[in-house]
């Protein structure tokens, strides 16, 4: 008996093809709209966690000058108030596992007629560990580089593109930074974007010193802009904070109740925090995409009702041969969930279709799960029960007598 | 013999903006198991409500009416329902017949609400369009075939379910005098069958197809064939 129905209600559904449609349509536009939000929003987390992942664990980063010197600092803006020093003592606290110093800054480099200008990150090898990176080809210059200033320079994957190519193997040969000679001893992993956006292979890793007196001529020697710092455990970071905070303000001669002239972050908390407004913000897309689907159920239940005045006649002759007040129930409600599941199928490829355009002609990750697929099927089928549901129960209750007799 | 139906003190009556509207009054009545009546009367005189109050399509405002033995007017819904799919075959004078679905669904329809799978619904579906002569009409839809074949049809669905009673509101009022009488003839042939039938007419030769004749006026039965004489007839001017 429920195929039988099942068959009428498409019939049903088939006997005003155009009107049918036009009901679907909200429930397409409905579907598909919250397949692509979902699909957008999980990009945006992938690619969150992706570069969360690449930034390395239970990170603290030191900058110089004075915590309110506000966003717009740049590792170049403030006076250089950090030096080795103050990381190598940064080193000995107990719940410090690494700590790597850095001085950065932007340069032209040249290998054979090719330019590309990119960041410079000059550093100590504690920064691979810090940063949990590595290298897929060479090798990582040593603390001895670090002592004897060497012009040595560990290369990113986007650099390579750019300055190579496919062809030519980068280890060994000499690029020029701002017109000093380096010698490639290693290619960097690929470790794609960071948090803020920026292409983390688009740069060259020197030896620290070698950065501070042939690169960029630091005023002060030893003095750095920052100093990365990981704690032991992440159940340790309050404590490593407290710990660096108190450390460089006695190193510093910070008196009580005077700022302090640097200032520590905690890398792992504001990534955490990005994550999260990241779920909220996709949260709120599929809410708000969601929207359509109630508008979508409103235009059914609209359908379902002029349907039901029109067929009176029909109810009535069904009433009177037999068919029970679930019967005519069942028969109209089948009839609106059919219209919302099928309007739901028809948006799920309409929102895969959607996430495809976005990632191909926007560059966005767009990832359709099949949870939002499952989520957006059952969201479906309650907004065809649900809206369905009070034109089917007028259906039923009608009079039989008062059916048969319509117009 | 058994009793098909057993009516008494049947009222009915309608709300209407002028107060209640008496339309049956006091109607009582006995039909036996077989038996073929025609019903006839004025326009107006409660036929119809009376037919569908038998149909179980109406409930009276008051009285009896028992119905294969079953206390109609103390059943629910569904089992209204039921009788109206299993025991009754109704039979309109509009045909009612659904449009949008061919001979053979329209036929099967009642089997569907009866719960019988599709191989059964479609044999008998087959089998009792056969007998009224529509064999070669399966896929036809409804426009597409005369009113007297329309007819046979909602006389095929009436028979599906192999009812005890058939009633029959006007059946011949839509056509000519030619295929009235072919569908009197298919009437009288499922009297012969055993199938009770009650139908409602305006003309004599029609309700001449019958064995009893019953007269209604102004909501009251005011003669009965089946009785020596006519039943109040000093109410009758
Ligand atoms: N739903 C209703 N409300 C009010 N009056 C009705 C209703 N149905 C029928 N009537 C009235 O009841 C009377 C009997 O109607 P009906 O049974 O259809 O008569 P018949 O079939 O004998 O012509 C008529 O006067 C009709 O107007
Ligand atoms: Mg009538």
């Amino acid at each position: 008996m429920f195929a039988a129905m099942l068959g009428e209600a498409w019939h049903a559904m088939g006997a005003n093809r155009l009107r049918t449609f036009l009901t679907m349509l909200g429930m397409m536009i409905g579907v598909g709209a919250v397949v692509l939000m979902m699909a957008i929003g999980e990009g945006a987390q992938q690619s969150i966690k992706r570069s969360i992942s690449s930034m390395g664990s239970n990170l603290f980063i030191v900058l110089s000058g004075p915590p309110n010197a506000g966003a717009a600092r740049s590792a170049t803006g403030n006076a250089a108030t950090l030096n080795v020093r103050d990381a190598d003592a940064i080193s000995e606290l107990d719940v410090v596992s690494s700590v790597a110093p850095v001085s950065m800054g932007n340069a032209q480099i040249i290998y054979s007629g090719n330019n590309w200008n990119t960041s410079i990150i000059g550093t100590t090898p504690s920064y691979f560990q810090v940063r949990d990176w590595s290298i897929s080809e060479g090798y990582i210059f040593s603390d001895s580089d670090i002592r004897s200033a060497t012009r040595v320079a560990l290369i990113g994957k986007t650099v390579v593109e750019n300055l190579f190519g496919d062809e030519i193997d980068p280890v060994g040969k000499t690029i020029r930074i701002k017109q000093s000679p380096f010698v490639i001893v290693g290619v960097l992993d690929r470790k794609g974007q960071s948090l803020d956006g920026r292409d983390q292979d688009d740069t060259i890793i020197v030896p620290l010193t070698t950065a501070q007196r042939k690169l960029f001529g630091n005023q002060v020697p030893g003095s750095v802009r920052q100093i990365l710092v990981q704690a032991e455990s992440d159940k340790v970071m309050t404590q490593a904070e407290e710990g660096i905070n108190n450390l460089l303000r006695q190193r510093h001669n910070v008196r009580e109740g005077s700022d302090n002239d640097f200032s520590v972050r905690n890398l792992t908390a504001i990534a955490n925090t990005a994550a999260e407004t990241t779920r909220t913000m996709s949260l709120l897309l599929g809410a708000i995409a969601s929207i359509s689907l109630l508008v979508g159920g409103i235009g059914i239940m609209n359908i379902m009702l002029v349907s039901v005045t029109e067929r009176t006649r029909e109810i009535g002759i069904r009433m009177a041969i037999g068919a029970r007040e679930r019967d005519i129930l069942l028969q109209f409600l089948l009839e609106a969930l059919m219209i919302s599941i099928v309007g739901c199928l028809i948006g799920v490829l309409i929102g895969i279709g959607g996430a495809m355009f976005v990632k191909t002609f926007f560059g966005t990750d767009a990832v359709v799960s099949t949870q939002s697929i499952s989520l957006a099927f059952i969201v479906a089928a309650s907004v065809g029960v649900f809206f369905g549901f009070y034109p089917a129960r007028k259906a039923a209750k009608l009079n039989p007598i008062e059916a048969l007799r319509y117009q | 013999m058994d009793r098909v139906i057993e009516v008494s003190h049947l009222y009915k009556s309608y709300e209407t903006a002028a107060g209640p509207f008496s339309v049956l009054k006091d109607v009582n009545l006995i039909i036996e198991k077989g038996d073929y009546v025609a019903i006839m009367g004025p326009s107006g005189s409660g036929k119809s409500t009376f037919m569908n109050i038998l149909g179980c399509l109406d409930s009276p405002t008051s009285g009896d009416y028992f119905l294969d033995g079953y206390d109609v007017a103390h059943l629910g819904g569904n089992a209204l329902a039921q009788l109206r799919n299993k025991t009754i075959g109704f039979v309109f004078q509009g045909f009612n017949l659904l449009a949008r679905s061919s001979l053979l669904d329209n036929v099967a329809l009642p089997l569907v609400y009866s719960g019988q799978d599709k191989r059964i619904r479609h044999e008998k579906a087959k089998q009792v369009l056969t007998k009224v002569g529509l064999a070669q009409y399966f896929n036809s839809r409804p426009n597409q075939i005369s009113g007297g074949q329309q007819q046979r049809v909602a006389i095929a669905r009436a028979l599906v379910n192999s009812p005890t009673l058939i009633l029959a509101d006007e059946p011949t009022g839509n056509l000519d005098s030619k295929t009235s009488e072919e569908i009197m003839t298919l009437f009288d042939d499922l009297n012969k069958e055993g199938i009770t039938v009650i139908l409602v007419t305006h003309e004599n030769d029609i309700a001449a197809h019958a064995k009893r004749q019953i007269r209604f006026l102004d909501g009251k039965v005011i003669e009965d064939s089946s009785r020596a004489e006519p039943a109040m007839v000093e109410e009758i001017v």
